[in-house]
């Protein structure tokens, strides 16, 4: 049981991390119908980002500890979002009438030049967060010690995730990117300028992917370039696993994702836990074609 | 025994029912109009039969067989051939290998022989040409065979498709709006080539709007509403009748 | 025009290359010969079939490890394992992509990108006892032919760029036939193709155990070549680049030799930038795409000359073969709206 509770428990603190970086995947997909191979990468680079501000820019000791993490939290979401930005504007909208194909070539070179553009900036070797800075308090629950940090990130996933749906569903602009990424054209024709809403999604998503990576700095302690890869492979089939497009399936997904993961860890084999989630993520789609939550789009004739 | 007979077919969509225990049938050589408002489920009728869905309820026969549940490129190959409602050629390919895409399952050329181009393979494909070619000429469109499809009129569009699907020779040819978007004299021309298609021994069914066109060529009517049978038999009986004439009149966009 | 007399350009350098080569750049080549007849094999799929494929990397792995396996364990020659690789690859597909070539593009992509991790991670997990884990399978012998043994770069180049003449045949005769014709109408809508009367799941799953068939005998190739194969050399990264050179190509054979190319060949050119090859790597790909969206040398149209003769005849015998039945392409009037519809008609559907 208490096994159980702690796989449960780091599968969602790890579920949460992938459902950020899998709403940008998913938000993205929405409005352009591109698959953002880049996105991982700019986790790396939100990862990097946080250290340098908290490590070498020395807000740590300038502020107390977990006032320097929220304002570091804040600086690496913006830095991050205005890369995606950029991103956009430089690698995507040249392509925004090509085939769909040709943009996600771009974005694969995208990708790896922001992983090399990582590599030489910072060097190939793994860095490790500094160690002072993990909030080291253990929570009694349920008779269990869970370390703090878990359920830190826990919670800061969550917050992130209720403030993105309150968002696109209670605002204006978030109903008009919902209505962009049902169809641009109408949304057009509606008075939506299409350009800024695509704009505005390339702040949110890379925005809170490298709010992950921060996250996954201080949960694991150590980062390295190439960790975009394999984060951002599992957010996106996390994103596929829900319904890509659809924000809440995002979230779910994610969680999901983590949690099968953990549990296969856990009581299968570490070797495995990968292709275990890849095959739950086959047999989920055998079943059902359109991810958990997505929509079946009926066939027009 | 009629060509094409539906008994009691009934097709729900999440709760919604399209159609209702439809029965009517056509008759081998015969030209059959499926008529009725917008929204009467008539397109769902013919995705029905051509296996785009598979009804709930209800039997489908095709000359004695069953067709129902049966994978559409399975019902060509029976048979019946049909055209889309909004066009869909492969735009972008020729005009030719649209034709050829309608000819396909009636080739037999496996994959090795494909790869290897042996001459039986290429006394096949020369052959397909040219039927598909006669059947260009057939709709008029000959010599523009090499043209991208996309690239055509509306109206010569909609002869495409209809040289695509006689060039799977079917039986039974379905039409979806044939007429739709076409001008007078298109539609006029368009009147000649059924004709000319019944002529060469193919069934006809058709949905259209143009009750003009309807009440030219065809000798038999079955009118829809919601997905019910109201009226089946000749233009004539069926235009006098009290319950289509009510069906209509709430509908504005027809003319009789 | 120029396209002929470039192909045969280019196939007369490509003949004469090694004499003017060194060890290395031969052996450059003949890289760029093993992605040529991958990317040649997974056009098939993508380009031809327009399946969203990232995971050909998997039939490649699964291709090679038969034949160090079967090399290792019981001796065979190395030939003769070149059918029986491409036939477990192709099976291994035919079993794998049976339950999922139904999905819409973008789930297919990542199904198929989770079929390359799963082989990937049973590799490495030494699965069977066969796969030798991390350190792979070493000692594969050198193939030969009758008695003569292939062991320089020279004579693999030969025996790579020979097989990528085959393919182009064989796979240019594919495209020209109602097979290639079937998977563009599939590619462009599936939906139509399957109206028309064209069995879309066969096609598909034929177009994918066929590029998986080839994959799989190139593993061959490749681990005769390199003597020792391990898990990380059929990684996720080398999908992607056997992709990415498949969408460059624009989708024409020769295109793809030329993707490969630039996808291989130019990494090896940018050697003096040494580290920060790969940086100028990633922004070429992306200035690549933005360049020609289109990729580099789309297919030109197929050639019918069967259909001349049969419009000469058409004319000659005094029909109107322009106006036809109804005279109608004559008389045709262009509205607004028409020319409108047409136009919208003439995209690609998504």
């Amino acid at each position: 049981m208490e096994q159980f509770l702690q796989q449960l428990l780091n599968g969602l603190a790890v579920g949460g991390i992938y459902a950020l970086v899998a709403l940008g995947y998913t938000m993205v997909y929405g409005v352009l119908k591109l698959i953002n191979f880049a996105h991982g990468d700019l986790f790396t680079i939100g990862a990097y980002l946080g250290l340098t501000l908290l490590a070498s820019c020395n807000l740590a000791g300038l502020l107390p500890i977990p006032l320097a993490m929220l304002a570091v939290f804040v600086m690496v979401a913006l830095l991050v979002a205005l890369i995606g930005f950029l991103l956009e504007r430089a690698a995507y909208r040249p392509l925004r009438d090509a085939g769909r194909l040709s943009a996600v070539v771009s974005a694969l070179g995208a990708s790896i030049f922001f992983q090399n553009a990582v590599m030489l900036v910072y060097g190939a070797r793994v860095y490790v967060y500094p160690d002072f800075l993990r909030p080291d308090f253990t929570v009694s629950l349920m008779g269990v010690n869970v370390p703090g940090v878990r359920l830190l990130v826990i919670v800061a996933s969550i917050v992130l995730m209720l403030g993105l749906w309150a968002f696109i569903q209670r605002t204006r602009i978030g109903a008009a990117v919902r209505a962009v990424a049902i169809d641009p054209a109408a949304a057009r024709l509606m008075g939506i300028n299409v350009d800024k809403i695509i704009s505005l999604v390339f702040l949110i998503g890379p925005g809170l992917g490298g709010a992950a990576g921060l996250m996954v700095g201080i949960y694991y302690g150590q980062i390295d370039f190439t960790m975009g890869w394999s984060y951002g492979l599992k957010a996106f089939t996390a994103a596929i696993l829900g319904g890509i497009g659809n924000i809440p399936g995002a979230m779910l997904g994610g969680l999901l994702l983590g949690v099968i993961e953990a549990l296969a860890a856990g009581y299968v084999a570490m070797a495995w836990k990968d292709a275990i989630a890849f095959l739950v993520l086959i047999l989920i789609l055998i079943i059902r074609p359109t991810g958990i939550l997505g929509e079946r789009t009926a066939d027009k004739l | 025994m009629s060509l094409l007979a539906l008994s009691d077919v009934t097709k729900v969509f999440g709760g919604l029912i399209a159609i209702n225990d439809l029965s009517f049938t056509v008759e081998a050589g015969s030209i059959v109009g499926l008529i009725g408002p917008n929204g009467a489920g008539k397109t769902t009728v013919f995705n029905c039969i051509t296996g785009n869905y598979t009804p709930e309820r209800g039997q489908i026969l095709f000359d004695g067989t069953s067709i129902r549940g049966l994978r559409p490129h399975r019902v060509v190959e029976l048979g019946i051939a049909r055209t889309f409602q909004s066009i869909r050629l492969f735009g972008k390919l020729p005009v030719l290998e649209n034709v050829l895409a309608g000819r396909h399952c009636r080739m037999r050329a496996g994959l090795l022989s494909c790869m290897l181009h042996t001459p039986a393979m290429r006394r096949e494909e020369e052959a397909a040409v040219a039927r598909c070619m006669e059947e260009l000429d057939f709709v008029g469109l000959a010599d523009r065979c090499h043209e991208a499809a996309g690239g055509l009129s509306y109206g010569n569009q909609r002869l495409l498709e209809v040289a695509r699907a006689l060039a799977a020779d079917p039986r039974l040819l379905i039409l979806d709006e044939p007429a739709g978007g076409m001008n007078d004299q298109e539609t006029a021309a368009l009147v000649e080539i059924i004709r000319a298609i019944r002529a060469r021994g193919v069934t006809v069914l058709l949905i259209e709007h143009d009750m003009r066109l309807v009440m030219q060529i065809c000798e038999k009517l079955v009118v829809l509403e919601h997905g019910t049978l109201i009226a089946e038999g000749e233009p004539e009986t069926v235009r006098a009748n009290p319950a289509v004439i009510e069906a209509y009149l709430g509908a504005d966009d027809e003319k009789w | 025009m120029t396209r002929t007399v470039f192909s045969v350009a280019l196939g007369a350098l490509i003949c004469v290359l090694p004499l003017f080569c060194n060890a290395y750049w031969t052996d450059v080549c003949v890289m760029i010969g093993l992605y040529a007849l991958l990317s040649l094999s997974l056009n098939v799929i993508l380009g031809q079939a327009g399946i969203f494929h990232m995971g050909h990397a998997a039939f490649f792995a699964v291709g090679a490890y038969t034949t160090a396996i079967c090399n290792t364990l019981w001796q065979w020659p190395i030939f003769l394992t070149m059918p029986l690789a491409g036939a477990t690859a192709a099976l291994f597909a035919l079993v794998v992509a049976r339950p999922i070539i139904h999905l819409r593009g973008d789930y297919l992509l990542i199904v198929t990108i989770g079929i390359v991790e799963i082989v990937r991670i049973a590799l490495l997990n030494d699965v069977f006892g066969l796969t030798g884990g991390s350190n792979g399978i070493f000692g594969i012998a050198r193939p030969r032919f009758f008695d003569f043994r292939i062991v320089k770069s020279i004579h693999f180049y030969y025996l790579v760029w020979g097989m990528v003449g085959i393919s182009l045949v064989l796979f240019y005769g594919l495209w020209r036939s109602r097979f290639g014709r079937a998977l563009n109408c599939i590619k462009a809508d599936d939906v139509a193709a399957e109206g028309c009367g064209i069995n879309v799941s066969r096609y598909k799953l034929a177009a994918f155990v066929l590029g998986a068939f080839w994959a799989g005998m190139v593993g061959t190739l490749y681990a005769a070549k390199m003597t020792t194969i391990a898990p990380e050399s059929f990684n996720f990264m080398e999908s992607v680049i056997i992709f990415a050179v498949v969408i460059l190509s624009g989708g024409s054979q020769l295109g793809v030799l030329i993707s490969a190319f630039l996808f291989i060949g130019l990494p090896e050119l940018l050697r003096e930038f040494s580290d920060a090859r790969m940086l100028v790597f990633g922004l070429a790909m992306m200035l690549m795409m933005i360049w020609r969206p289109q990729g580099l040398l789309p297919p030109g149209p197929r050639r019918y000359p069967v259909v001349d003769r049969i419009l000469g005849k058409l004319h000659s015998s005094g029909q109107n073969a322009s106006g036809g039945l109804a005279g109608l392409a004559g008389a045709e009037v262009e509205t607004p709206v028409n020319a409108q519809t047409a136009a919208r008609t003439g995209e690609d559907r998504p």
